[in-house]
Parts: structure tokens; C-alpha cells; sequence
């Protein structure tokens, strides 16, 4: 049985009072609870960002990392040990920036790892430059005004349908009850999960805080008839923005084998539980004869 | 009469199969049980341009191609204008009969011409294409070889083609060796004849190394294709499912070592290979590595940089990058094998280093040690002397009598902390990029932990160092002249001292392989006490004498360098060293 407090950390979160990270935080060990992993079970990876110091504030296996890799040192990790539940928790900056093809490739093989992306639309550890996801015209240090930002911002959802990504969910820090059901099936999805959380930077982007998204946010699992397997109606749902943005399970198909499933090595089970092979000198001759 | 001595050379242009013909060739002799070495040289293409293959062969070891050529044959016009004149008096040139060049000189100097309707052959059998197997069947011809021995390989390379190509290749090569035996084998004095002794392995320095890495309990490896590293992520990867490796073709250099990091971490031996460029993008991963004491082994096989450089070329450029490469200091462990035999040693060896003092281990070689083919037994290899040191790795009963909560960086003497890989109840832990405590939390205010967190991971270097092996000496203990050299000039040098000194104790060669951490407590006397000091290196700045100087206080006196894209050969040294 697993329980909240066995993930507690004597750590104390250095985030600004308000920020959209605690309720990640609180919501991702709801959810680990729900889906009943217990912290040796899992490991974090995390990028680099105010958010990717979330490992610190849980007891769980973690690997805070390097800006945008915590993607493909996930996917080695797990392809190592399929066993653990692997679980990237990066922001914005770090996942649709820095990591855009590991993202992509990630993707589109279907590696059995579950993305959380932090997506507070803006730079917050290094005080305040527009993010990959920052609407066009924000401004900041980095896009002053008047012009702001020129570059038009990242559509997580279409980028990463177009990717190939097998389960596409979005979801809030503003709303727990939505954000750990929506975490609770992102891990439980088998196969490439991403999972976009607008979460307020309360410092940095007082724009895009909580009564944004609350006054725009609805449940797509609300609308009646909407079938997330159907890749041309989660199309037009990523492409939703403005007085209405769509949040909950925009796509998922369970139809597609993972990465991990179609390697003939990893079928006999983890590799890392194998034990080192045992040398016969019938193996020595065959490698031998290789270059005979 | 010249016998079993001699060094041929195939030229002609990409998608003529000169490298798998040559190298078959190669395997041809090592099976008369003959020693070989073997050369490539190629150009940055699919089609077209002038690639050539060079076969020594030997009834005595050989460890390096020389610069003399005693049969070439000819694909196309230009090897002749390239290579002509590195043919020996008393050697010949093989044509096809359509090539029109000048070469009343080479004949002027003794140089015969032979041609022969290589592409008619080839045609009139199969497709012209088997002009390579033809130019083949003429140099068993002339040398009187026996053809069987050819015709084995032949049979076992082109099997998988189907039987009418074997057919084909084989009556492609009959037809020429028929024609060249009968019109100018009488005149060619050169001649090569199967001897008494083993089959040998005909095995290049990419696939040492992989075998090494193999046998050493390599369980992953993950990169990204770059020359010339990639047959290492090749051959691993035709290998992988019947030994059980985990081999994955990255989306780039980046996620490569990322990647092996990550597998390293989740507790499974772990590679990647790549070449400078490559390495250049992994840089800050090596760092990672470093920070979070995660064990990973790296080859990277140089070429000429910087920047793409020359792509298909040689050099020894990269070693200073090596040990300096990546922001902050942790330690590292950087080895620079020189033979095939090393290579092999390297690739299991590199892993015990790695996890024993759990940081990166980079085994550095070029394009000319990674491509270049040499025979050698298997018991040179010593299958059974590899061992697997995982180091302070805790076992999974280890961790079920851990009572006290695990500390993934402990404090320790020696800088080394026990390792545990995620998944055990009593080991929940985070690796940790930033200066972190004992436990593994983050700690980037902290100077006095900083402090004990740097001495702590260097201090593993100074137990590491302890270990690593002085240079070896090639020739007289004490001689007028010593070269010192690191990695894939050993063969070249080692021909070169043989044959200077001829008997006579003029020069020596100090060879490097363990070559950071140095071990400069034993590098130090070597150096002191030789009379006249020569570096040679494959580079334009001397960086192995750069090094030695910082680290020992010694300058060497001189310096043979070389830095235009191709390998040392013998004569190469020899002539400066004269």
C-alpha cells in the first residue's frame, strides 16, 4: 500500500509563494499514490529549471540532469530497465526548446516514457525571457518592446501529433482534481506520453496566471462525442486557442507497440536483472571465425 | 627470388569495391597463413573519386603498411597518375586495357605494365562490376598464388548474395588469374605461396575494440553514425540480439551519450562512439557524467578537424581536447591504444575503469587504427584474461542490508562512493547535476561542501593513477634516440626503429596508451633518463610532448609531425629520423 507521506522530503521548496510548481509537485505524488508506485519504483528525470528541482522536494528516484536532455537519458534508463517507471518532468524552455529532437524522436519511436512538461510560457530561473511558448508580441528582457516577441510560440499538442506521439493531454496547475487524473493517465498510458501543464509563473508572467486559464480552460472529456483516438478532430482541438483552450485527453491511441516491446533483446525482461554471460569457448570460436 | 614479401594496392572509385575486395584479399593471404596488414584510404563519397586498398603481406608479423608498392592495380587511370610512382623497380602495374596513360617513365625505371581486360572479363561473365574480383584473380596470378585459397573467400563473402554471383565472381577471377598467370607471371618476380601455420583473424581497431567491449559485459550502446566510429555501433548492432545488448541508433551525438548515461545509471555496462565532431556535442554530457560519478565509456576515433575537416582521413588531434574537454574538474580516464591487440584490451578494460572509479573513460584511436586490418591469433586477443571489476557496485543483497539511508555521494578515502542503482526500496536516490550533498539533494550554496564534493571526486584520479600503466619500450633499453608516440603510430614506429637500428642500439620508443590520468611518477625517470628525446605524433602542435612537459617538467628536443590527413608509415619516420 502505497501512501502521500511515503513520498515526503525534508526539502523545502525554494519556488516563489503562488508558483504553478507546487501544485505539480503535490499533484504528481497524488497521482503516484493513485497508480500505486512506490518511490523505489520510479525515477525522475528532470532538465534544468525552477521546476526541474522537483526530485529534491519528493523522496523518489530522480536524475536532475542537463537542459533538455533529461529526454534521452530517460529513454537509455528505461530501455536499461524496464522495469522502473520513467517519468520526465521538464519545463517549457527545456522540453519544446533546448529538447526539440530529442522530443521529436522520442516521439515518434513510442518510447515508453511519460513527458511532463511545466509550461509556464516563460523563463523564470534566469529571471524573465520569453520561452519557446511565450504568445508572439510578449515582452521581455530578451523581446523588448514594442515588438516583443517576434517569433511565433510552439503548439505543444499539434507538434507533438505531428510527431507521432501516442497519448497528447493537457491539463492545469490551477485545477488538482484535473491535473492528477490527467498524470494518472499519462503513466498509465503505454508508449510515448505528453503531458502539457500551463503552470503561472506568479513572478515572471503575471499575464498568463491563474485567472487566464481559469476564465478560458474546459474539459475536452465534457464535450460530448469526443473521441480522442481520432487523430483529425484532436487536430482541430490543438489548434483551440484563444477565449476557449481545450485541456484533458486530446489524443490517445493504445493500438501502437512501445519502442521497448519491439526489441527482441528486451524480451527475457529488464536488462540490467541479467546476470554478465558466461564465456564459452564454442562462443569464442564463433566470434573468431568472424574474421577468418 | 622475392618471396611472400610484398605489398599490393587496388585503385579505382567509390562503388567499384575496392574495400571489400581488398579486405577479402587480405583474408585470402591471412588464410595462405600469411601475415597482413591492411590499408584503406577513401574520400568522402558514394560514387566516383579515387579510393585505394593496400595489402602487406608477410611470413613475419607485420605492424604497419610501408610505402613501397610491388603490384598496383589499376580500376581506373588516375591510381596509376596517383600511386605510379610508388611502385618498386621490379614491380608492375596492373591495367585494365583501356586505360590510356603515359607511363613510359615508370618503365624507364623498372616498372612493368600488365594489361589485362579487366572490365571485359568481368563483363563477359557477369557485370563489370567484378572488375575488382578480376584485378584479384591477376594478383594471385603473377605471384603464382594458389587461386583455391581466394576462391574460399569468395565463396563465403558472396554468399549471402546468392550462388550465381559466387559462380560468377569465381569464374571472373579464374578467367584473370588464367590470363595473368600465362602472360606475365614469367616476368613478375615477386611471388607469394601458402605456408604451414594458423588461420589468423584479419580484425581492425573498430572491431577490437567492439569485441573487447562484448566480452567485457557491454550491455548498451547507443550512437549516432560518424566517421570513422561508425562500424563500432555497427557491428554492435548485428551482434545485439544474440548476445543480448541493447544498441540504439540515437537521433544524434547528443542523446548518443545521454542515452549511455542514462543506461548507466539504471545500472548496465554503457557505451557510445563517435569521432571529434560528435564528441563536440557530447561535451556536456561528459561533464554530466563527471558531476554525477555515472560510469560511461566513450571511443572516439579521431579524423582532421576542426569542423568537418577531412571526413575520411587521419589525425592525432584531439588528445588535449580529450583531457580538457567540458566545464569544471572531474576526473576522467583517457587510454590510447596503438595495435589491434590493445584496441581489444581497451575496450573490456576501459569498463572496469569506468565503474570502479565511476566516472568517464574515453579510449581515443583515429581513422587509420580503427580501419586499418591486421592478422593476428586469437590467443593474442587473451579471450580468457577479461575480466568484469564492476567496482564498489552494490548488489542487490548488499542493498537489503543497508539500514542507514543511502548516500549516493558518500564521503569516502578514496573518493569513491558506492554505487546503487535505482530500483531498491532502501536506495531511493536522486543523481545530481549541481553540487549536491552526500545524499544527493542539491547543495549549490554551500562552500564547504563544495569544497569536500571537488576533493572527493578528484581524489578517485589519484587512486586511478595509481593503476595506470607506464609507457611500454620498444628496442634497447637505453639508446641515442628516443621516440615517444601515443595510439596508432606504434606499428609505423616500431618498423622505423627496427629499421634504423638495423643490430645497433641508436633509438627506442616510448609508447603510450594509459595516458590520463598520468601516471607521471613512472613516466618521469623514463623521460630523465634518455639521451635525446623525439616526439611523433600524427598532429601539428606536438600535444602528447605538451602534455608531458606540464605534467613531468621534461621537454622533448624534437618533434616529427604529421598533419596532412595521412597515417606515419615507416619511411615516413625513417626519413626524418635520418
Amino acid at each position: 500500500m502505497v501512501e502521500l507521506k511515503d513520498y515526503a522530503s525534508p526539502v523545502r521548496p525554494t519556488w516563489c509563494p503562488g508558483c504553478g510548481d507546487f501544485g505539480v509537485l503535490n499533484a504528481l505524488k497524488r497521482a503516484l499514490v493513485e497508480v500505486e508506485l512506490a518511490p523505489h519504483e520510479v525515477v525522475i528525470y528532470t532538465g534544468i529549471g525552477c521546476g526541474s528541482k522537483l526530485p529534491d522536494y519528493m523522496r523518489v528516484n530522480g536524475f536532475t540532469s542537463l537542459h533538455g536532455r533529461p529526454i534521452p537519458i530517460a529513454q537509455g534508463a528505461h530501455l536499461a530497465n524496464h522495469g522502473l517507471k520513467a517519468i520526465v518532468v521538464a519545463g517549457d524552455g527545456d522540453t519544446y526548446g533546448e529538447a526539440g529532437n530529442h522530443l521529436i524522436h522520442a516521439l515518434r519511436r513510442n518510447a515508453d516514457i511519460t513527458l511532463m512538461v511545466q509550461n509556464n510560457r516563460v523563463y523564470g530561473l534566469t529571471k524573465g525571457q520569453y520561452s519557446p511558448t511565450s504568445p508572439k508580441g510578449f515582452p521581455t528582457k530578451t523581446s523588448p518592446p514594442p515588438e516583443g516577441a517576434i517569433d511565433r510560440p510552439v503548439n505543444p499538442i499539434a507538434l507533438a501529433l505531428a510527431a507521432g506521439a501516442t497519448f497528447i493531454g493537457r491539463s492545469w496547475s490551477g485545477d488538482m482534481k484535473h491535473l492528477i487524473d490527467m498524470m494518472v493517465r499519462a503513466i498509465r498510458h503505454e508508449g510515448a506520453a505528453l503531458l502539457d501543464i500551463f503552470q503561472p509563473c506568479v513572478t515572471f508572467n503575471r499575464n498568463y496566471a491563474y485567472d487566464f486559464y481559469r476564465e478560458r480552460v474546459y474539459k475536452v472529456q465534457e464535450e460530448e462525442g469526443y473521441d480522442p483516438s481520432d487523430r483529425e478532430a484532436a487536430w482541430r482541438k490543438a489548434h483551440e486557442w484563444g477565449d476557449r483552450i481545450p485541456i484533458g485527453v486530446i489524443y490517445q491511441v493504445e493500438d501502437q507497440p512501445t519502442y521497448e516491446k519491439q526489441v527482441p533483446t528486451l524480451d527475457a525482461g529488464p536488462l540490467v536483472e541479467r546476470e554478465f554471460r558466461t564465456w564459452t569457448e564454442e562462443d569464442y570460436a564463433d566470434l573468431e571465425a568472424e574474421f577468418i | 627470388m622475392p618471396k611472400n614479401n610484398m605489398t599490393f594496392k587496388i585503385g579505382g572509385e567509390a562503388g567499384q569495391g575496392i574495400e571489400s575486395s581488398g579486405i577479402g584479399f587480405a583474408q585470402a593471404l591471412a588464410r595462405c597463413s600469411l601475415y597482413v596488414f591492411g590499408l584503406q584510404s577513401y574520400m568522402s563519397r558514394i560514387r566516383g573519386g579515387h579510393n585505394f586498398y593496400q595489402i602487406r603481406a608477410s611470413e613475419s608479423p607485420l605492424y604497419s603498411h610501408t610505402d613501397e608498392v610491388h603490384l598496383l592495380m589499376a580500376l581506373l587511370p588516375e591510381t596509376i597518375e596517383r600511386h605510379g610512382h610508388e611502385v618498386v623497380a621490379g614491380g608492375a602495374i596492373v591495367y585494365d586495357e583501356d586505360i590510356e596513360v603515359d607511363m613510359e617513365d615508370l618503365r624507364g625505371r623498372g616498372v612493368k605494365t600488365f594489361p589485362v581486360p579487366l572490365v571485359k572479363i568481368a563483363e563477359e561473365v557477369g557485370s563489370k562490376v567484378m572488375a575488382n574480383t578480376a584485378a584479384f584473380g591477376v594478383a594471385v596470378g603473377v605471384t603464382e598464388c594458389h587461386f583455391d585459397r581466394m576462391a574460399t573467400i569468395i565463396r563465403d563473402n558472396f554468399a549471402k548474395k546468392g550462388q550465381e554471383v559466387v559462380d560468377a565472381n569465381l569464374e571472373v577471377g579464374r578467367r584473370a588469374y588464367d590470363y595473368a598467370r600465362e602472360r606475365y607471371s614469367a616476368d613478375f618476380d615477386y611471388k607469394m605461396e601458402p605456408v604451414e601455420g594458423p588461420s589468423r583473424m584479419v580484425i581492425n581497431g573498430n572491431q577490437a575494440i567492439s569485441l573487447g567491449a562484448l566480452l567485457g559485459g557491454c550491455r548498451f550502446m547507443s550512437a549516432y553514425p560518424m566517421t570513422p566510429a561508425s562500424s563500432i555501433l555497427e557491428w554492435l548492432a548485428t551482434h545485439a540480439s544474440r548476445y543480448g545488448l541493447m544498441v540504439k541508433h540515437s537521433e544524434d551525438e547528443i542523446a548518443a551519450l545521454c542515452m549511455a548515461i542514462g543506461a548507466s545509471h539504471a545500472g548496465v555496462r554503457a557505451m557510445t562512439a563517435t569521432s571529434g565532431g560528435g564528441f563536440s556535442l557530447m561535451v556536456e554530457a561528459l561533464g554530466l557524467a563527471g558531476m554525477t560519478e555515472t560510469p560511461v565509456v566513450i571511443v572516439e576515433a579521431q579524423r582532421p578537424g576542426p569542423s568537418t575537416g577531412m571526413p575520411t582521413r587521419t589525425e592525432q588531434g584531439d588528445l588535449l581536447f580529450m583531457l580538457r574537454a567540458s566545464q569544471g574538474e572531474f576526473p576522467r580516464i583517457v587510454l590510447t591504444p596503438g595495435t589491434v591487440e590493445q584496441c581489444f584490451q581497451a575496450g573490456w578494460r576501459a569498463f572496469n575503469l569506468a565503474e570502479k572509479y565511476q566516472c568517464p573513460v574515453i579510449i581515443l584511436i583515429d581513422n587509420f587504427l580503427a580501419n586499418s586490418v591486421r592478422s593476428i591469433e586469437r590467443a593474442d586477443f587473451h579471450f580468457e584474461a577479461v575480466e568484469v571489476d564492476r567496482g564498489e557496485f552494490l548488489t542487490w543483497e548488499e542493498l537489503d542490508q543497508l539500514t542507514d539511508g543511502y548516500k549516493r555521494y558518500a564521503f569516502t578515502e578514496t573518493g569513491i562512493s558506492p554505487r546503487a542503482r535505482p530500483g531498491h526500496p532502501n536506495a531511493v536516490f536522486v543523481a545530481c547535476s549541481d553540487e549536491h550533498t552526500e545524499d544527493g539533494h542539491f547543495a549549490d550554496e554551500d562552500p564547504e561542501n563544495r569544497v569536500r564534493m571537488v576533493q572527493k571526486r578528484l581524489r578517485k584520479l589519484e587512486v586511478a593513477m595509481e593503476e595506470m600503466r607506464a609507457p611500454t619500450i620498444y628496442g634497447p633499453e637505453q639508446a641515442d634516440i628516443t621516440l615517444i608516440g601515443w595510439g596508432s603510430s606504434y606499428g609505423p614506429v616500431r618498423e622505423a626503429v627496427d629499421r634504423f637500428n638495423e643490430g645497433k642500439e641508436k633509438v627506442n620508443f616510448l609508447h603510450f596508451v594509459d595516458v590520463w590520468p598520468l601516471p607521471e611518477d613512472k613516466v618521469r625517470p623514463m623521460l630523465e633518463s634518455a639521451r635525446r628525446l623525439v616526439a611523433v605524433e600524427n598532429n601539428a602542435t606536438g600535444q602528447l610532448a605538451r602534455l608531458l612537459r606540464a605534467y613531468t617538467g621534461v621537454q622533448v628536443d624534437d618533434m616529427i609531425l604529421r598533419f596532412d590527413g595521412r597515417p606515419f608509415s615507416p619511411e615516413y619516420v625513417l626519413d626524418r629520423l635520418q
